[in-house]
């Protein structure tokens, strides 16, 4: 590969805590790669297994949901819900042969903008580190 | 008389000030919330974590900051104080002065290009002077309103902001101050506390050695978004510090800076903080040095021992340190005792947990509104109605009656809301008007046609994002009919602007491509309602704060990524659809549950509000655990507030009594309750209010009900009010059956009832001697004052440890007590001819079944669990249900009150609506996929789905619309895919995913 990997990374924000957190990495000029798209949702407990394989399978190379952290949903146990799905997907992954490292939860509060950029930094290292999801892709 | 006026001032604008608005501004009152500062928020703001949930503080208090901001009845008024006050209750005159911020809060759009090109650097207090702010500055970054201000006494009048600002909201000559006049009907006091200033106490050397630290100051530099960015340093040589020590009770139950009271949250937000510090450096030691542990509050002291025992914090006990030593390092050496050796050691960090005192402008405040103050210089309030002011008609709540914590103030601010309302009720909407929208058009049926209008934001987009490249991109997408690009597109004319193009180009999705929705959604939707347009018909491009402002080096990057998510939107716009809101009605009338004195005040509350209530109390009579209780530590008679309580409720019309009688059965929602009674009724209601009581704990230790002369504390108190007491040698000993393995919590009255008998026994008999053996006297706020009365009347306290607790028996017909006094280290041998067992409080066992029936949580003891434990303490996660008094968890008389109040204006704001809307972005079953299988029930937190026998032996599940949320996490649970969530559809964000991966652009 001539150019360096850029991994195509989908992450899922709930409104309340972790895309607060996002704005926050904004706001305090925290810079991060670009690699990332970020898709809002108003709770982590929201995302669905499905939403991950359709993103893997249109070539993203990682997926991330990030949530509030424990005691902290806004709709109370929502993140909890989100915990006991991200164990299973994981297992998931690693069923259907692809690297459980390319799926990711974290809980990021609205005040931990910095811990933003450095989740979606270490995420972005992590992913190029494991290459293209796909050989064939381009 | 003078005709009322539909408006309240509140006056100071942290957590209570916040609630208490919202709740006003939510029963049809206008609302103008001033505050002394730039923004609300208060010392909450401040705070990186929360007790005893450690609970992010921005992260909960942001929404609300927002939701005040935002309500159309709240107007902010800041950077002002109040100058005086004329007229009467239901009809003031408040003068005001306003300080010129020298920015046009109309014009100014928070983008901070200003504050980037000021070269004035000073100090920012809101970070406790850790941090620089420029002379133009917003103090945080959640700034609410988000309007910058100059700091006069920093600014230098150089240009450079003026000159940078696109928005031209910079005006130099603006009046330095105005005064006005406002017209109200009630004043609400919550200027909330200020921190004793730990300079006073000169001994542990605050500002001279620079690793001695405050409380607040610790806050600021645990948080995330502090002057370290959250990384733990000490300050003078940035080093991680590996030992740190908690300094208690600076400036509070302390006689040298005049402040004997006790300040209530100092000690569990000292031990917060030592858990949190823990979290950030996992070798930390951290020590605490305390008189007595403070850990009165709901769950408490669970977080105590996981403080202990989980993350190792050290407790050092009866311990007042003398002073700190710094050595040549900037290492502190602290001297201390432990039972009766001195010890010395030396520390990294020391933080200073200094205590609250009276706001700053708390004379000031007094002299312009005419109210009393008391001694410390708190707001004075009478025992038992502790949210009016000794003016009529200015009401208090939060610290500034006297230092507490965030859910007790919020609790006090709901409650001074719901007296407002008993107050202002006729007069209600009077001077609110609910916002006429024109009719909706119908698009459906319409291919989509899609606005996309994107925001240079100043150049806070547009110096990084190639902008205009962004809008031609744009025009490229499939359904896009229009797209333009704005410097502002939140300013007023852009606002304007999107409404005409909307009409003439009918256009049927609006698409932002700005800033962040979390502020800037509710603007936009509200101009596309103006436009005719459903409000779930426009959609965001967040390319400021999560693209432009993050790659600021990559603009190549930069402008690609804002493409895609403009891309993403419109992928998603193409699928919106409008979203009707239901609306139901509310049957104005209310049902509470439980007749003690918090079911009483809620119920009477309510009626003054002006609404029906059915009140249910299970045995014959009014007053439920108060019917037991003689005197209180303040003097106060509680039967004679009980006796004119039950007769106000017997002689209000208002209210229908149904003694001897329980909730038998429950059916509807919100608004819509119906409930079937044991005296043979039915009742239809709106809301519920749930105030079932606690119970004294029967004791099974100590050799009770062995012996005559071994009596609970409410028997001693009966016979000192009957004058059956002759005791010469009494031993009280506390915390029984409470703070042990059975029950974790501490019962937080005991403590007050201990002082209270023991000063009464001194008084009538000064000749008979009181022990209170006890582990840790909580008198926390201005009761510390009665246990020093105490101690100088002569009561002997002893100390005894968990480990050794006393020993009672019978020898030779006499009782003896052996106890350990823990600070001698010594047995002492008590031989009473009386022992009073403070039995603590435990939950009403009938709170099993009542939950089943209301499908409401309850704490491992049995209490009920509240929304939340911070913000929301008298709200249920389910709509329309509330909570107040000891079914929430042991409270004082005058805090049951308090909460009865807050509960009945939490209610208020549901009842005075006539009817109540759903959110649009709600969840709605597939009744042919759904197989009834109850995983969604379970999922929802807030009642809203539920299974229903729709034919015999069918099951299928229902989402109230009005209950729901719009979380989702039913969707995600549904193994057969049967349940959709409005507005985020499976088919919308697979929608968004492909084009965010759809490299060539296509979609």
């Amino acid at each position: 590969m001539d150019e360096e990997f850029n991994p195509k990374i989908i992450a899922f924000c709930c409104n309340w805590c972790s895309y607060a957190g996002a704005d926050l990495a904004g706001v305090s000029r925290f810079q991060y790669p670009p690699n990332i798209r970020i898709i809002r949702v108003m709770c982590s407990g929201r995302v669905d297994l499905s939403f991950v394989i359709e993103a893997l399978r249109q070539g993203a190379d990682g997926v991330l949901v990030t949530g509030c952290h424990p005691n902290d949903c806004h709709y109370i146990d929502g993140n909890k819900s989100a915990a006991l799905r991200a164990e299973f997907f994981t297992e998931f992954l690693e069923e259907i042969g692809i690297e459980p490292e390319r799926f990711r939860l974290e809980w990021i509060a609205g005040s931990e903008g910095e811990k933003f950029a450095r989740v979606i930094n270490k995420m972005v290292e992590d992913v190029r580190a494991l290459g293209p999801i796909r050989s064939d892709d381009k | 008389m003078t005709e009322k006026v539909g408006a309240v001032l509140v006056i100071g604008g942290g957590p209570a000030g916040i609630q208490a608005s919202l709740d006003l501004a939510e029963m049809g009152l206008k609302v103008y919330l001033l505050d002394e500062r730039t923004t609300i928020g208060g010392n909450m703001a401040r705070l990186d974590k929360t007790f005893p949930t450690n609970d992010c503080s921005m992260c909960i208090l942001s929404p609300k900051l927002v939701a005040a901001g935002r309500h159309p009845n709240i107007q902010l008024i800041m950077n002002a104080e109040v100058k005086g006050i004329t007229g009467e209750p239901g009809n003031f005159k408040v003068r005001m002065k306003r300080y010129a911020t020298y920015v046009d809060e109309t014009k100014c759009t928070g983008c901070g290009v200003c504050a980037e090109h000021c070269p004035i650097e000073g100090v920012n207090e809101f970070d406790m002077d850790l941090a620089p702010k420029r002379a133009i500055y917003i103090p945080f970054p959640q700034a609410v309103p988000l309007v910058f201000a100059i700091d006069p006494g920093l600014c230098i009048g150089c240009g450079e902001c003026k000159q940078f600002c696109k928005a031209d909201a910079i005006v130099y000559d603006y009046e330095s101050e105005v005064e006005s006049d406002l017209s109200v009907g009630a004043v609400l006091l919550a200027p909330g506390y200020d921190l004793v200033d730990p300079k006073v106490k000169t001994e542990y050397g605050y500002g001279k050695f620079p690793n001695v630290v405050s409380n607040l100051d610790f806050e600021r530099i645990l948080s995330a978004s502090g002057p370290t960015a959250g990384h733990v340093i000490r300050p003078s040589d940035g080093d991680v510090p590996k030992r740190i020590a908690f300094i208690q009770c600076v400036g509070s139950r302390d006689a040298q800076t005049g402040n004997t009271y006790c300040s209530s949250y100092c000690c569990m937000a000292a031990l917060k903080q030592a858990v949190i510090a823990k979290e950030h450096t996992e070798d930390l030691e951290a020590h605490i040095y305390f008189m007595d542990i403070r850990a009165f509050g709901k769950q408490f002291e669970e977080y105590v021992t996981r403080a202990e025992e989980e993350y190792g914090v050290h407790l050092h006990r009866n311990n007042r340190i003398a002073n700190l030593v710094e050595d040549s390092n900037g290492d502190l050496i602290l001297r201390y005792h432990e039972e009766a050796e001195i010890f010395e050691e030396k520390f990294d960090l020391v933080i200073l947990s200094a205590g609250a005192r009276p706001p700053r402008e708390a004379k000031s405040l007094a002299k312009a509104l005419g109210i009393k103050l008391n001694k410390f210089g708190f707001c004075e309030t009478d025992g038992f109605t502790p949210l009016d002011s000794s003016a009529p008609g200015i009401f208090v709540c939060g610290a500034f009656s006297a230092p507490k914590d965030i859910p007790d103030s919020v609790a006090q601010a709901s409650g001074a809301a719901g007296k407002i309302a008993g107050l202002l009720g006729e007069v209600k909407n009077t001077l609110v008007q609910p916002k006429e929208y024109p009719a909706e058009i119908d698009v459906s049926g319409q291919e989509p046609r899609i606005g996309v209008f994107v925001c240079h934001c100043g150049i806070n987009i547009g110096g990084v994002v190639d902008v205009p490249a962004v809008m031609e991109y744009a025009k490229t997408l499939p359904g896009v009919a229009y797209a333009e690009q704005n410097l502002y597109t939140c300013s007023q004319d852009t606002q304007e602007k999107i409404k005409e193009v909307i009409e003439e180009l009918k256009l049927n999705r609006v698409i932002v491509a700005s800033c962040t929705p979390r502020t800037h959604e509710p603007l936009f939707r509200n101009t596309v309602r103006e436009a005719g347009l459903n409000q779930y018909l426009f959609e965001m491009a967040n390319i400021r704060d999560q693209c432009s402002w993050v790659h600021m080096k990559e603009p190549v990057k930069a402008t690609e990524k804002a493409k895609t998510l403009v891309r993403m939107a419109v992928a998603k716009a193409r699928l919106l659809e409008p979203l009707p809101v239901s609306k139901v009605q509310v049957e104005p009338s209310a049902l509470v549950l439980g007749g003690g004195i918090a079911g009483m005040s809620a119920a009477i509350a309510i009626a003054n509000g002006g609404y029906n209530v059915h009140i249910v109390e299970k045995s014959d009579r009014f007053g439920g655990h108060l019917n037991t209780i003689y005197h209180t530590l303040t003097g106060l008679d509680p039967q004679e507030v009980l006796e004119e309580t039950r007769k106000e409720i017997e002689e209000d019309e208002k209210i229908t009594v149904h003694l001897n009688s329980t909730l038998e059965q429950l059916s509807g929602y919100l608004g819509n309750f119906e409930s079937k009674l044991s005296d043979g009724s039915t009742v239809k209601h709106g809301i519920i209010v749930v105030a079932t009581g606690g119970l004294e704990y029967e004791p099974k230790e100590y050799m009770y009900g062995e012996d005559e002369m071994i009596i609970p504390q409410t028997e001693l108190g009966r016979r000192l009010a009957k004058g059956e007491f002759d005791a010469k040698n009494v031993a009280v000993i506390q915390c029984v059956g409470s703070r042990n393995e059975e029950y974790p919590n501490c019962s937080r009255i005991c403590c007050f009832t201990a002082m209270a008998n023991a000063l009464r026994i001194k008084k009538e008999h000064p000749e008979t001697s009181v022990y209170v053996l006890y582990r840790d006297i909580r008198t926390f706020g201005f009761a510390e004052e009665y246990y020093n009365e105490a101690a100088r009347a002569g009561v002997l306290f002893v100390r005894w440890d968990p480990e050794s607790p006393p020993v009672v028996t019978k020898e030779n017909g006499q009782i003896v007590i052996r106890v350990t006094e823990q600070f001698i280290e010594d047995e002492i041998v008590i031989k009473p001819d009386l022992v009073v067992l403070n039995a603590g409080v435990r939950a009403n066992p009938d709170n099993e079944e009542l939950a089943k029936m209301l499908k409401v949580p309850r704490t491992e003891e049995g209490y009920f669990l509240e929304a939340h434990m911070k913000l929301r303490p008298v709200d249920f996660a389910t709509d329309g249900i509330f909570l107040c008094g000891l079914a929430h968890s042991p409270r004082l008389i005058w805090e049951s009150i308090a909460m009865a109040n807050a509960a009945a204006a939490r209610a208020m704001t549901v009842l005075s609506k006539g009817e109540v809307e759903s959110e649009g972005a709600t969840s709605v079953v597939d009744a042919d996929k759904c197989r009834g299988c109850g995983d969604c029930e379970e999922a929802c937190e807030f009642g809203a789905a539920r299974l229903v026998e729709v034919e015999p032996g069918v099951m299928k599940s229902q989402i109230n619309e009005i209950l729901c949320k719009g979380c989702g996490t039913c969707v995600a649970t549904c193994c057969n895919r049967a349940i959709t969530l409005r507005h985020f559809r499976s088919e919308q964000i697979m929608q968004m995913i492909q084009a965010a991966l759809d490299l060539e652009g296509k979609t």
